[in-house]
């Protein structure tokens, strides 16, 4: 079966790669260009741990082919830290202690993010609604969705 | 284990134990770093994938592999003639891993390959052709216990069992003191009620995955998800038939367990094909092979039979507990005897366990493992009796409550124990007098677990710039190794960012116990501490050589070695920092180790209060308001106890609401997937509230007692006990799913 070749941008990075036909985004990101910050917890959508953002909407990339990127903007959880400064999610994540496992967390940042940058005030019930495609046992959603809100208000109340 | 020789338990000003800090492996998982089960990859790597039965029970004649093994790309084929005749015990976990001469449940694997790509792996899947003669099958626990129903064993059954019970009774325990018919005579009332619970997945969001190589000298490495690797070493050498110290095992981060990786389904089969292969095997499952083929916890069928006097004192209470735990021997039906009734101090007490098979996969543990389901029932038939007799049911648990001297209805008399704290602090805060409206009802259920210790090995190294390494063997699921930090920071009077704990692999140090019990803040916890006191003597006889007093003129005190008593003379006190930069001149490197088989882990009770309202039109359940009240011993994280309170809380909500394993005619299971095997999403739940008790385990030096497990035993009886209050009557078969409760209210 012949590959298909790919060029695409994932966190502003030109890249390109040969995929088969059938293959995911995410089997993509992880087995042939080593991104294993996406996770794949059902490989069917339901569960949100291999949230990446393609041209800014949130998808989950086991439901996307890896050949559907082509000419694409990719953003991964790899790229969510600028350098060694954390997004105020990550930091707030590990103040909070929103994650125990910490499985579905990239996942959750992920989708965290996209929920602030088109809303930078949601509600805890916005909150909640937003993040119900992401699934995680350990936590119980409490310290997740305060994190959540809590850098929020940090990020409207910076300069 | 007696208190710790200075300040005992009494309360202690502790300078690290009971801060927030930030956990040492955070940021790796907040940035995508952290490496998980799935995400090890090795050179020349093979991609490995199982074979599963289509039938729930099914004779296998025989298995052609050939055209399989004749496809390009394909490297090995392994069955179970591949493995050596396995000693007794782990002759069921291997057949769990791969089946012998019957598949016994839906999902259960049957051949494994090893191929140059997944693409390939899966093609040549297609082309083993096994022969099943199908054979009848049973998935009810009380079905499965009629007589004449299909046997998946014969000749289990061990020496407990009657004669004259169906062969899939693999078991009784019984358990209890006192004359339950005497009892039962001095009651007001009496009720008699049957409970179910239905199967549910530890639901972990990480898949089971490893990545293993062995080389012809019987070498071997193992790369895994695991609560414990060196239960999986130990099982896999057994399995394998090599030794233990020949086969090293790394723990990756782990993406959740809860009790559902405390044993192997992937490794051995990954280790075998790379033994066949020579080359490196990486295997990860879908998430549909983990509902079919992993550890779900027991169905249960419990009966009931309790006593009670008009004023609410409990005078017997008993019951028959009838547990499936899938193919094999082993579901947890002992502990949910012993735990049923060990909240309350009763003079007539007995309960007796049936262990059942069925042709489902092999049970695993599961947080609490047979509590949950025990509690709901005797939690729920308190709280009938009590509102029948007009009774407050938090009083009436206040009035049973077992306390200090109590005898459990297991056996042991408790010493300091936290339930009546629990009871006290839940009746007094606001949420229990807060008003409720139409359709709203509010319950509450106690719970409790027994916590363990068990084989535990430390190792804390003092570097040459006086900072601290400890080596631990217990994989970190919550945040452990921050705990274990703060732990030896505290001992040592450093700073906690002074100490970095990692997960050492099987070969650098000697036998642990899983990650489960809720051991390891307690049991590493008191490894830890005596490991970093044994360094603590061991600077202060540095320093006395160095000032060239007696060592017994020395103490630890803020981090620093201080001479002490009336001989020791005048010396400016020795950081740990300064004896670190001198001990290749005093005798050489400075370490502290511990080794226990750790006793003492001191139970655990917790009130769960929950208020929830019901859609009269739909059936549908609103959790409304969630309060954990949970003794915690001390807690050395405050955030990571809230944690485990709010985490098993939820699970016992999605136990309680929506989870059950769901077959068909045939026995194939219906919902292997999270869309359909639904888990509490964010948007189903309010904040869920925590107090944290602290009653000192005098069995830790700083008083912890295990907090992982207890949290999830009240919730089904809680929210069960609230349903039951908003619709006005009882719902006594789990899940309440929207069908089951509208049907109940239409039926009132």
């Amino acid at each position: 079966m012949s590959k298909i070749h790919v060029t695409t941008t994932i966190n502003g990075d030109p890249v390109d790669y040969l995929c088969d036909a059938g293959e995911s985004l995410l089997d993509v990101l992880r087995d042939r260009l080593g991104m294993t910050g996406s996770k794949e917890g059902c490989g069917t959508g339901d569960c949100g741990a291999c949230s990446v953002t393609v041209d800014g909407r949130l998808v989950c990339s086991c439901l996307m082919l890896g050949a559907e990127a082509e000419g694409r903007e990719i953003a991964t959880i790899e790229g969510m830290a600028d350098g060694e400064t954390l997004h105020p999610l990550q930091r707030k994540f590990i103040e909070h202690a929103a994650l125990q496992c910490g499985i579905c967390t990239p996942g959750i940042l992920v989708a965290a993010q996209s929920l602030l940058e088109r809303n930078p005030d949601p509600t805890e019930e916005e909150t909640r609604y937003w993040l119900a495609g992401n699934l995680c046992r350990c936590t119980g959603y409490d310290k997740i969705i305060r994190a959540v809100l809590d850098a929020a208000k940090e990020m409207r109340e910076a300069p | 284990m007696a208190l710790d020789s200075k300040t005992g338990t009494a309360p202690r000003d502790f300078k690290i134990i009971g801060t927030r800090p930030a956990r040492p492996d955070g940021i790796d998982k907040v940035t995508g770093r952290a490496r998980f089960g799935a995400d090890m990859s090795a050179p020349g790597m093979l991609v490995g994938r199982v074979l599963r039965s289509p039938h729930a029970h099914a004779r296998i004649k025989s298995i052609d592999s050939s055209a399989a093994e004749a496809l390009s790309g394909v490297h090995a084929v392994v069955t179970r003639a591949d493995f050596p005749t396995p000693e007794a015990d782990v002759a069921d976990i291997l057949d769990n891993c791969m089946a012998g001469e019957k598949a016994l449940y839906d999902g259960h694997a049957v051949a494994a390959v090893a191929a140059a790509s997944a693409a390939v792996a899966r093609q040549a899947l297609k082309l083993i052709k096994v022969e099943y003669e199908p054979l009848p099958h049973v998935i009810d626990v009380d079905a499965a216990m009629a007589s004449g129903a299909p046997a998946l064993h014969e000749g289990r059954a061990n020496e407990t069992v009657p004669k004259g019970h169906s062969p899939n009774v693999m078991a009784r325990h019984a358990f209890g003191h006192g004359d339950i018919d005497a009892g039962l005579a001095q009651a007001d009332r009496v009720l008699e009620r049957s409970y179910r619970t239905e199967a549910t997945h530890q639901g972990y969001i990480e898949p089971h995955a490893c990545l293993a190589s062995m080389g012809a000298d019987g070498q071997a490495d193992l790369w895994c998800c695991t609560q414990g690797h060196y239960m999986v070493r130990n099982t896999c050498a057994a399995i394998l038939g090599i030794t233990q110290g020949q086969l090293r095992v790394t723990a990756s981060e782990i993406g959740g367990g809860f009790g559902g990786k405390t044993t192997v389904f992937l490794e051995p089969v990954a280790l075998m094909l790379a033994k066949k292969t020579g080359r490196p095997v990486k295997m990860v499952m879908s998430r549909a092979e983990v509902l079919r083929a992993t550890g779900p916890t027991a169905s249960s069928s419990v009966d009931i039979r309790l006593g009670m006097t008009s004023e609410g004192r409990i005078t017997a209470g008993f019951a028959e507990l009838r547990y499936q735990g899938g193919a094999y021997p082993g579901a947890p039906v002992d502990m949910g005897a012993m735990s049923a009734f060990a909240p309350y101090d009763l003079e007539n007490v007995r309960t007796i366990g049936w262990d059942v098979v069925t042709n489902r996969p092999k049970a695993a543990a599961y947080r609490a493992p047979g509590a949950p389901m025990a509690a709901f029932a005797v939690e729920s038939a308190i709280d009938e009796l009590a509102r029948d007799l007009g009774l407050d049911p938090l009083e009436v648990r206040l009035k049973n409550a077992a306390r200090e001297g109590t005898r459990a209805s297991y056996g042991p008399t408790y010493p300091a124990i936290g339930l009546e704290a629990t009871l006290r602090t839940a009746r007094d805060h606001p949420h229990w007098s807060a008003p409720l409206g139409p359709n709203q009802g509010r319950g509450v259920a106690c719970g409790f677990w027994f916590n363990f210790g068990g084989d535990t090995c430390v190792s804390l190294n003092i570097t040459p710039d006086g900072t601290v390494n400890l080596s631990e063997g217990n994989p970190d699921i919550g945040g452990s190794r921050a705990s274990m930090s703060m732990m030896a920071a505290e001992e040592l009077g450093i700073p906690y960012d002074k100490v970095r704990t990692v997960i050492a692999d099987t070969g650098s140090l000697g036998q642990n116990e899983v990650t489960d019990g809720s051991r390891v803040t307690f049991a590493v916890g008191l490894a830890t501490i005596e490991a970093a006191r044994a360094a603590k003597r061991e600077m202060c006889k540095r320093a006395a050589q160095v000032w060239g007093i007696d060592e017994e003129a020395v103490i630890w005190e803020d981090g620093a070695a201080r001479p002490s008593g009336p001989n020791a003379g005048e010396h400016p006190p020795m950081t740990l920092a300064e004896i670190a930069a001198i001990a290749s001149n005093t005798g050489g490197p400075i370490a502290g180790h511990h080794e226990v088989n750790a006793e003492g882990a001191g139970v655990s009770f917790a009130t769960h209060m929950v208020d929830t309202e019901v859609d009269p039109d739909t059936g549908a359940v609103t959790i409304l308001r969630y309060t954990v009240f949970q003794d915690a011993g001390k807690a050395v994280h405050p955030s990571y106890v809230e944690g485990q309170f709010q985490g098993g809380s939820v699970q016992g909500i999605g136990w309680a609401l929506n989870e059950e394993y769901i077959y068909d005619d045939d026995g194939i299971l219906q919902n292997a997937g999270f869309l359909d095997y639904r888990i509490p999403v964010a948007s189903d739940l309010p904040m869920i509230d925590t107090v944290i008790l602290e009653i000192p385990n005098p069995g830790h030096p700083y008083g912890v007692r295990g907090v992982g497990e207890t949290s999830i035993v009240p919730p089904l009886a809680a929210i069960a006990n609230a349903v039951s209050a908003s619709i006005g009557t009882r719902m006594n078969d789990l899940p309440m799913s929207p069908p089951k409760v509208l049907a109940a209210i239409q039926a009132r």
